[in-house]
């Protein structure tokens, strides 16, 4: 019996000599639920699989400079002079945010309003009540409750802890200094907990806590989410709107290497700690079928993809900035010095 | 005055008492998971488990493309596992038993048994993924191979110089050749002990995610090509429950499930083929 | 005892008759034999050594992999406490700490839990509930680590939190011997709770091995104890017990280096601060829920050797504690 069993997984390893290959293409975790859904349909549509696995935004990194993977996929873009050495393109595919959740009891979601600077501050560790001076100048009227703030950060590298931190260093001159911005940083107080899932866990069973998730994680979770301040001085609430709106009035044209973090962005109505996620390429394409392929898929998500993306609480990119990037896929990528694929 | 018998009778009634209650715990942890497994896995179990492949969030799905990737690369394994693993614990238990290189292999294995599973991933990675420039179900075959191996060497051997002297005496005494004794003899007398050490493999590899993470990567789709990235039970089960859609957390849980009634299952019937007879 | 003299399997009878000849002619064995024997014992040997080699491959790209940053830390990389992403300085002294602390005290926790339920199997258990109970313990086995990580989190903790670590901070001040053993955010992630997930995860491969070994036992020599007007008791301490020594040591080691190397379980619970923990309910972290936590994001090359370097460590701190274990356990002539 033992070697009937051994000449069947004999027999399925000598068959998996099949042709086509799906594309397949690593990273960031931010995205993987849209780039899924996406990629069922398209499978349903056009019958080519591209599968994406979420391994961290920094593996996708490793594996596009591997090549062990058709594309890689980051929350951090990587800065011009990255990419120049590695010989990578990258493109923004869609929008998200990150949201300061709370456990307040008798506090409603949206009502406590909090500042850059200030959420620095809680996360230095210098404010430590919830009824400090510098809460309750931003929140007149608002009962705060007489009780320890105990932060709640992740433990594990994020793309999402990438665009809290760097935020923060951008509001806050003393987290700049002291800590400093990056996926994993010396957290100077607190408790972390495993992705956002385990942020979340922490957050709920302790009260007083405050800590920073993805707006999907937030909002599925119904969490007591803080409207934070943005550049122009107004308080927003976390919504696909203004995530759209930081998107919208971010300089995309002006941004070499589409090196750009929608962080603090000037619109009235932008939620500031706001980030876009990105996808690598090769410049120069060895497979260009491969990569033509690719292309065709993020062509169909930038047209076809905007409902799927918004079910799941993604923020599609503005129109022109689509156009753009669009235009940008001939001259950026190709395989013998001809582009591998022109987008409509 | 207390008699000695009666100190004797006490502390054997304690003894009793003590190995009741740890019993008990040991059970009792077993019952709260369990029960938080069944009150969340068992709810999300339908039909569509076993016939559809992963899905998006929102979408409608299963986990076959999961489960027949964790059957073929946990076989897979468990093949490279055992006979590697059965082999080498009858070469620490029978040839190289008092040997000073025994002593080396014994305690490099013992070494291996306690690699965190995501190193052994990397150094498959590197060996594996990257020189070929592709994940695969081979490459994650290997990887839990190299988890169940050191498992298996371990029982197998504890097992095998256990056996009485007696047998192998016997054998030789009859004319049989020292490979004829062990492998007709011993093993036969061990068969129960190597099942064990079998299915503690399995155990360990079954619920493994880091390694593949690293070699077979997981994949969105059906796929029982082994040159291609393969999807698994864990990985997915791993994607799914950190994720914030509450359909995704629920297929997390039955995949947890699965594995979980998978070991039972295998448990039961390897025992029930062994026929697991009473020492007389 | 007597009884280990006369049953204790010994292989000199036999070793000693093939002592003096080479495996091509046994004495006394037809011809044919000799090759198939050849054969046999080449494999089970390039086995053996294949899984040394496996070792030694896996250690040397760890440590190949590690080099730079032990270049650019030395031995201050054991010492320090730091462990800061964005300086790019780090110091594996935390990691260290959480994974010795968390080991040696799941495995306090599960032997003698996992020896009291294989000792009830074999001896006071009635025969029709010892097999289902025995795969019952097995399938704790079987449950993936990611499970328990998450009835860890989920469950164990925010129990711990308000049954244990609420009642001893309220009951005791905080500057007390108890209060500081104890002290801690309690919110149930800390370095205890993560060896409690452990002992519980530990537990069935020792306990399904331990009842294996006693069923090795032969049943004349627990009879003859017995006889003697022995106490159930006194059979196990004295008979069977020392009959299995070593392979209970084996057992020890298997449970220990499952502690010393478990990820997800342990990354979920045990709070992932990288400092020295100061108490029993203090946050910590062991080397493998940081390589876990951090190794997927970490683009700087110096990260990614520090993470390396840090799974060097581990094997070198296996190395050790099982090399001192076996000292320790030759000088008590086991």
């Amino acid at each position: 019996m033992f070697k009937t069993f051994v000449a069947a997984i004999g027999g399925l390893a000598i068959a998996s000599t099949a042709a086509a290959a799906d594309i397949s293409g690593a990273g960031a975790t931010f995205p993987a639920p849209v780039y899924a859904k996406w990629a069922e349909a398209y499978k349903a549509q056009t019958g080519i699989g591209l599968n994406y696995q979420a391994i961290g935004s920094g593996g996708g990194i490793k594996q596009i400079k591997a090549k062990t993977v058709d594309f890689g996929a980051s929350d951090k873009p990587l800065k011009p002079d990255e990419l120049a050495a590695a010989g990578l393109y990258q493109f923004p595919t869609v929008v998200g945010g990150v949201v300061p959740v709370m456990n307040l009891p008798g506090i409603a979601p949206g009502q406590v309003k909090l500042s850059g600077a200030l959420l620095g501050d809680i996360f230095l560790g210098k404010v430590t009540k919830w009824n400090a001076p510098e809460i309750a100048a931003l929140n007149k009227g608002v009962p705060l409750p007489n009780l320890p703030i105990t932060v709640v950060h992740r433990s594990d590298g994020s793309g999402t802890s990438f665009l809290f931190t760097s935020y923060l260093a951008m509001k806050n001159p003393t987290w700049a200094s002291q800590v400093g911005a990056s996926d994993s940083v010396q957290w100077p107080t607190g408790l972390g907990g495993k992705g956002n899932d385990g942020v979340s866990a922490f957050v709920k069973q302790t009260t007083g806590a405050i800590g920073y998730v993805e707006y999907a994680y937030a909002k599925q979770n119904h969490s007591t989410y803080a409207a934070m301040q943005n550049k122009s001085g107004k308080f927003v609430q976390p919504t696909a709107a203004a995530f759209g709106a930081a998107a919208g009035s971010a300089p995309w044209l002006k941004s070499p290497g589409n090196y750009i973090l929608l962080l603090d962005q000037p619109s009235a109505a932008a939620w500031p700690i706001t980030g876009a996620t990105f996808i690598l390429m090769y410049r120069n394409q060895e497979d260009p079928a491969n990569a033509a392929q690719v292309l065709k898929f993020f062509e169909w998500g930038y047209n076809k993809g905007d409902a799927l993306a918004v079910s799941l609480d993604y923020v599609p990119l503005p129109a022109n900035v689509k156009g753009l990037l669009k235009k940008q896929w001939a001259s950026s990528i190709q395989s013998g010095g001809k582009p591998v694929y022109v987008a409509k | 005055m207390i008699t000695r018998a009666a100190r004797r009778r006490a502390t054997n009634g304690v003894f009793v008492v003590l190995c009741l209650i740890a019993t008990a715990i040991a059970l009792s942890a077993l019952v709260m998971i369990l029960w938080t497994l069944l009150s969340k896995g068992l709810g999300g179990i339908d039909f569509m488990i076993f016939t559809k492949d992963q899905p998006a969030p929102g979408s409608p799905g299963g986990l076959r493309n999961a489960i027949v990737g964790s059957l073929i690369m946990c076989s897979l394994g468990m093949v490279i596992a055992l006979v590697i693993g059965i082999l080498a614990g009858t070469w620490l238990a029978e040839y190289g038993a008092g040997t000073k290189y025994g002593q080396v292999v014994r305690f490099f294995n013992d070494v291996l048994i306690s690699a965190p599973s995501i190193l052994i991933g990397l150094f498959v990675y590197e060996l594996l993924v990257a020189p070929f420039h592709g994940f695969s179900a081979y490459a994650g075959a290997v990887a839990l191979a190299f988890l169940a191996t050191p498992i298996v060497v371990r029982t197998t051997e504890d097992i095998l110089s256990l056996q009485p002297g007696a047998l192998r005496e016997a054998g030789m005494a009859l004319g049989a050749s020292r490979a004829f004794v062990i492998r007709k003899i011993i093993w036969k007398s061990a068969r129960t002990g190597l099942l064990t050490a079998g299915l503690l493999g399995f155990a360990r590899i079954s619920g493994e995610t880091a390694p593949l993470l690293f070699t077979s990567l997981g994949n969105q789709f059906y796929n029982a090509r082994l040159s291609q990235p393969m999807a698994s039970l864990p990985t997915t089960i791993f994607q799914f429950a950190l994720s914030a859609y509450d359909d995704w957390q629920r297929l997390a849980w039955v995949g947890a499930l699965l594995i979980a009634v998978a070991v039972l299952f295998i448990n039961i019937v390897g025992r029930v083929l062994a026929r697991e007879t009473h020492r007389s | 005892m007597g009884a280990e003299a006369v049953i204790k399997p010994r292989r000199p009878l036999y070793e000693s008759s093939m002592a003096s000849t080479d495996l091509a002619s046994p004495t006394g064995a037809p011809p044919g034999h000799a090759t198939g024997e050849i054969v046999f014992r080449f494999a089970c040997a390039a086995a053996a050594t294949f899984l040394l080699a496996a070792l030694a491959g896996v250690v040397v790209s760890l440590f190949i992999g590690g080099l730079p940053a032990f270049r650019a830390f030395g031995f201050g990389f054991l010492t320090s406490t730091t462990w800061n992403p964005v300086t790019e300085v780090y110091g594996a002294a935390g990691p260290i700490a959480g994974t010795l602390i968390t080991s040696f005290l799941s495995l306090l926790v599960a032997l003698p839990l996992a020896l009291g339920v294989s000792v009830f199997l074999v001896e006071f258990c009635p025969p029709k509930l010892s097999r289902p109970i025995a795969i019952a313990v097995e399938l704790l086995a079987g449950i993936p680590s990611i499970v328990y990580g998450m009835w860890g989190l989920f469950v164990l903790a925010p129990w711990f939190a308000k049954h244990v670590q609420l009642p001893i901070a309220l009951d005791f001040a905080p500057d007390s011997f108890i209060g500081k053993i104890f002290a801690g955010t309690p919110n149930g992630a800390n370095i205890f709770t993560a060896s409690l997930i452990l002992a519980i995860m530990i537990l069935p491969y020792m306990a399904a091995v331990f009842r294996e070994l006693f069923l090795t036992v032969p049943p004349q020599v627990r009879e003859a104890a017995y006889g003697l007007g022995c106490t159930p008791f006194e059979v196990i301490k004295a008979v069977v017990i020392p009959y299995v020594r070593k392979g209970m040591i084996g057992v020890v080691m298997l449970g220990l280096g499952r502690a010393l190397g478990e990820t997800m379980a342990v990354t979920f619970i045990i709070g992932n601060s990288h400092s020295f923990p100061h108490s029993l309910f203090d946050s910590g972290s062991t080397i493998a829920s940081t390589v876990a936590n951090e190794f997927a994001e970490a683009t700087s090359d110096l990260h990614t050797s520090a993470l390396i370097a840090l799974g060097f460590l581990l094997f070198v701190i296996t190395f050790i504690v099982l090399a001192v274990a076996r000292l320790l356990l030759r000088e008590a002539k086991i």
